[in-house]
């Protein structure tokens, strides 16, 4: 079969493939053995894989054309949640489409990093002080919306999704270190205006042992799970915290520390390097992008990748506070399996549809 | 793509290269400390996490903590709880659960009811959760399931706090009650403040002052064996108790109000005229919370809310009632502080017992046939003469009205320390217009006498009278008077809230207008509640009302003993004593009960009497906890 004529990347295929396999033994063992679960997990990374093929055979300067769109319709479904959404622990965050549940926020993580690649697309670059603005708005709004479910985790990751796509464009390093600076100092003001759950998680991601019957009891457990693993692993279906219900949501968060229980240290780095594989021929397709929207998304989308795994393990290991945030591909959840294999189906249009230059 | 001059578009690639660059350079180190991260989990503190894994022996369990009492301001208890046995079971424990079920049956009774309730539970919520099969065991139920318990996988004998409400349906409309947490309660309590608890307050004080009442959950950290079955304590934080609530409720007052409407429906408001202190908060006929604790069987709930005479409904919080002349002992001082009117102390009507609006065929009868003759303000209120506020209300106009009678709390909730608090309707040309319906000329007659669109809930009532007792100073009706700490016994009183005090041009106004309705109760000649006045030991000032429910035709008249009950008037008295120096002010509405006069008046008398005089006519009944022993 030619690949290239699907425009497909093989690489990036094949490791997809192999991690969505990984998924697969992963939700059975962490659901218990829950065939309704796993085929779920199934249909949805069939359906993935789809849309990946779909996408990845529209040219880019379509896509590039339909990128506002894309941002606006996730931008009204993220208000729409906001005024009917479904609240599930403690939060606002699905979407009920008669057959399924959405959570558009998901959407975002891709259609923020879209927007921003139009806009700067369109002027020079790098992008003067106002257009900054421009941009910094386009990010905050989101993010704001996302932030009012409340979903703390999920809104700091598409503001970096943003971030990831204002950097690639150039902002100047002043700009960045003076942002940073006022981020530091407003932590303190943030404080005040967090729910209660959540500064409980950055307390307990200081001090677990705080409180061990709430948020700080699911550090401890996944802790327990990924360092009770070893170098071998207890052997696939083997977690005990898992299916001694010691383990939160072990299904989608915390699916890491499931496989880690499992396969040990040699399966985790195994995973991890997977992990790193797909982001690192990511940056390699923005490195060879050829114009200025391709490079940008498909960095973005690098990035953003990248950064949500780190995100997910750093709080299934404990170094980073439980902030709510699915392991893309592996984690049991539609909304976010749809939106990654979506951005990847945008890295091999980019990536297919390039026009060989002449040196 | 854009046109970009050659140059930029190196520039820009330059840039972009050097970004991402940085970027993976970043990202790959990122990557390196999770590698580090897990072989330290797993390598290095390998052995620390897997003697921790073993069984994962060490569990924390919630101890509940008691939640707080309520009691009223005698320190009668009035809500309690008290530790009972329940046999509780984790499905996904059990391999066969009609066989499981079929043993305990032999072992403790377990009715049709209770078999229902659980099926409901094992349908509804997830397999690992212990779900209760049975409260309240014996101490012989109690042991012999301990006894058995080994040998019966999945079966869980808890002992757990019940709420208790010893006096039954007395006050229920103010205490409301505590049932199970629900679906939707789940989802937006935090649930680690509820760990381990299945009730949560419902409605009334319980549910209003949850947060104070729920008390913190302790834990304890247990060694289990393989099976979960626990071998010893580690470590123990001990559970803090609820706040205790001392409630203004006097419960012998209370007793006594609920007793004296008897079988009747109605709604009554009893308040100290200078702190806004709820004494007594009624609605009839009342029910039984302590079937609600554990979640009431749908048929018997269906009853209560199929019962003609509404049980379920807070007539006290939200009774719609036309005030009827009661409007009167408000709109009265209206004719003398509203110059504007041409009304004064001394301005007589005559009263042919009929009124017309100027070029208008339609007539406004009195409740006197052939009228009161001629009267001033003081004998149209003695007499409540309806002609007197026909032209009262049309020289005032509905805006002035409504501009009036807003300050006294008409129209908006009056602060009650309860959610769910009807607003009433204050009405106006204005009000129905923006409603996008025409105002008539005789709405402005009718609202007069507290007739047409104008409704009330009994807290108003009593809230608006308390203030004409205390120098036009209103408060927000307190049904809580002090929060006390269960252990330390530390009382926080809880400060009277006034609302801005009623502007009036002259204070010798209101002096007018009390002389007045103290002749409604003690004036021999035609005083609408003289019944209750003529032998009273310290002076009352009231006014009574009687509110139409149905229409009467023109030219037809009201029959009281010709109307069906559910037709006849709805009869009202808002009252305030002793006069000189008020201690309570009490609104009593009688739904169907005929006059204000005969109806509710006495009603007003007997509370007043307990709460002056001091005499304890009733006692409040305690129930006894239901029986733990066979």
């Amino acid at each position: 079969m030619n690949l290239e004529r699907l425009h497909l990347d093989r690489s990036l295929l094949y490791a997809l493939l192999a991690l969505a396999g990984v998924s697969l033994l992963a939700v059975y063992s962490a659901s218990s053995k829950d065939l309704g679960m796993t085929i779920n997990h199934v249909v949805r990374l069939v359906i993935g894989f789809g849309v990946m093929l779909l996408v990845a055979q529209m040219r880019p300067d379509h896509i590039e054309r339909w990128s506002p769109y894309v941002f606006a319709a996730a931008l009204v479904l993220l208000v729409f949640v906001l005024a009917v959404g479904t609240v599930g622990k403690g939060a606002q965050r699905w979407l009920h489409l008669g057959f399924v549940r959405f959570q558009p926020s998901e959407l975002m993580k891709l259609g923020l990093p879209m927007m921003l690649a139009w806009y700067f697309a369109r002027g020079d670059l790098p992008p003067n002080l106002l257009r900054l603005g421009v941009a910094f708005i386009i990010c905050a709004v989101p993010a704001a919306l996302i932030a009012k479910q409340p979903d703390l985790g999920t809104a700091a990751l598409v503001f970096a999704a943003g971030a990831f796509t204002l950097f690639l464009a150039g902002m100047r390093w002043s700009i960045i270190v003076t942002v940073g600076l006022a981020i530091a100092a407003a932590m303190p003001v943030a404080w005040n205006f967090m729910h209660d759950y959540q500064r409980h998680r950055i307390l307990t991601m200081i001090s677990p042992e705080a409180d061990p019957l709430g948020t700080g009891y699911h550090t401890i457990q996944s802790m327990i799970a990924v360092g009770s693993g070893g170098f071998y692993g207890k052997g696939w279906l083997n977690s005990s915290q898992a299916h001694l219900e010691y383990l939160p949501e072990a299904g989608t968060d915390f699916i890491f520390a499931v496989f880690a229980e499992e396969f040990g240290l040699i399966g985790s780095l195994v995973l991890l390097g997977l992990f790193v594989f797909i982001g690192m021929r990511a940056m390699i397709i923005a490195f060879l992008a050829q114009d200025g929207y391709s490079r940008l998304l498909a960095g973005g989308i690098a990035l953003i990748f990248f950064f949500s795994f780190f995100v997910n393990i750093g709080m299934v290991t404990g170094i980073l506070p439980i902030v709510g945030v699915p392991l893309p591909v592996m984690s049991y959840g539609g909304s976010s399996i749809l939106t990654v294999m979506a951005s990847f189906g945008i890295l091999m249009s980019i990536h297919t549809h390039r026009r060989i230059v002449e040196q | 793509m854009l046109n970009i001059p050659l140059k930029d578009h190196f520039r820009q690639t330059r840039i972009f290269t050097a970004r991402l660059s940085v970027a993976a350079g970043v990202l790959m180190f990122l990557a390196l400390m999770l590698a580090l991260r897990l072989s330290y989990l797993q390598l290095l503190s390998h052995g620390h996490y897997a003697m921790l894994s073993q069984a994962n022996r060490i569990r924390p369990v919630p101890i509940l903590p008691m939640r707080g009492l309520i009691l009223d301001r005698n320190g009668v208890v009035l809500a309690s709880s008290y530790p009972v046995y329940t046999l509780e079971i984790v499905p996904e424990q059990v391999d066969d659960m009609s066989a499981l079920l079929l043993e305990l049956n032999k072992l403790v009774t377990i009715t049709e009811g209770d078999l229902k309730q659980f099926r409901k539970q094992l349908r509804d919520r997830p397999r690992f959760e212990s779900l209760m099969l049975r409260t309240q065991l014996t101490e012989l139920e109690a042991a012999r399931i301990a006894l058995k318990r080994p040998y019966l996988q999945g079966v869980e004998l808890q002992a757990r706090l019940q709420r208790f409400y010893p006096l039954g349906g007395l006050g229920v409309h103010a205490l409301g009650y505590v049932g199970r947490i629900n679906e939707s309660e789940m989802e937006r309590i935090d649930k680690s403040a509820y760990r381990g608890m299945r009730h949560i307050g419902k409605l009334g004080i319980e549910a209003a002052y949850e947060d104070q009442l729920l008390g913190q959950v302790g834990f304890e950290k247990i060694e289990t064996n393989a099976h979960g079955r626990a071998l010893r304590n580690i470590e123990r934080v001990a559970p803090v108790a609820g706040k205790n609530l001392h409630l203004n409720i006097d419960a012998n007052l209370q007793a006594l109000a609920e007793e004296a409407l008897g079988k009747r429906r109605g709604g009554i408001i009893a308040i100290e005229p200078a702190t806004g202190a709820v004494l007594a908060f009624v609605s009839t006929p009342t029910y039984d919370p302590n079937r609600f604790v554990n979640g009431i069987d749908t048929d018997s709930y269906r009853k209560l809310l199929d019962d003609p005479d509404k049980p379920l409904i807070n007539r006290a919080l939200n009774g719609q009632y036309a005030p009827g002349s009661t409007i009167k002992a408000f709109l009265g001082l209206a004719a003398l502080e509203v110059p504007s009117a041409g009304f004064d102390a001394t301005h007589t009507i005559s009263c042919p017992g009929f009124y017309s609006l100027p070029g208008d065929k339609h007539v406004f009868r009195d409740w006197k046939k052939n009228g009161h003759g001629t009267v001033s303000l003081k004998e149209a209120i003695t007499q409540s003469c309806d002609v007197y506020f026909y032209r009262l209300a049309v020289a005032l106009g509905d805006a002035a009205m409504r501009d009036f009678l807003a300050p006294f709390g008409f129209g908006a909730k009056s602060g009650v320390d309860m959610s769910g608090e009807s607003e009433g309707i204050l009405p106006s040309r204005a009000w129905k217009e923006a409603r996008g319906q025409h105002w008539y000329p005789g709405e402005t007659v009718m609202t007069g006498i507290g007739q047409g669109l104008i409704i009330v809930t009994p807290l108003q009532l009593a809230a608006a009278i308390g203030a004409i007792a205390n120098d036009g100073v209103r408060f927000k009706p307190r049904l809580v008077g002090a929060i006390e700490d269960a252990k330390t016994k530390e009382r926080e009183e809880i400060a009277p809230e006034p609302y801005a005090p009623i502007e009036l041009q002259d204070k010798t106004h209101l002096t007018t207008l009390i002389e007045a309705l103290t002749s409604v109760v003690h004036n021999p000649n035609g005083g609408t509640a003289y019944g209750i006045g003529y032998n009273a030991p310290y002076k009352i000032a009231g006014k009574t009302g009687t509110a139409q429910v149905k229409g009467i035709a023109q030219g037809a008249s009201y029959q009281e003993n010709m109307t069906p009950e559910r037709f006849r008037d709805h009869a009202l008295f808002i009252a305030f004593a002793p006069v000189d120096h008020p201690q309570i002010a009490v609104a009593v509405i009688v739904e169907n009960g005929g006059h204000g006069g005969s109806a509710a008046a006495p009603i007003a008398r007997k509370m007043m009497d307990h709460v002056i005089l001091g005499k304890i006519a009733s006692q409040p009944v305690a129930t006894p906890k239901p029986d733990n022993d066979e």
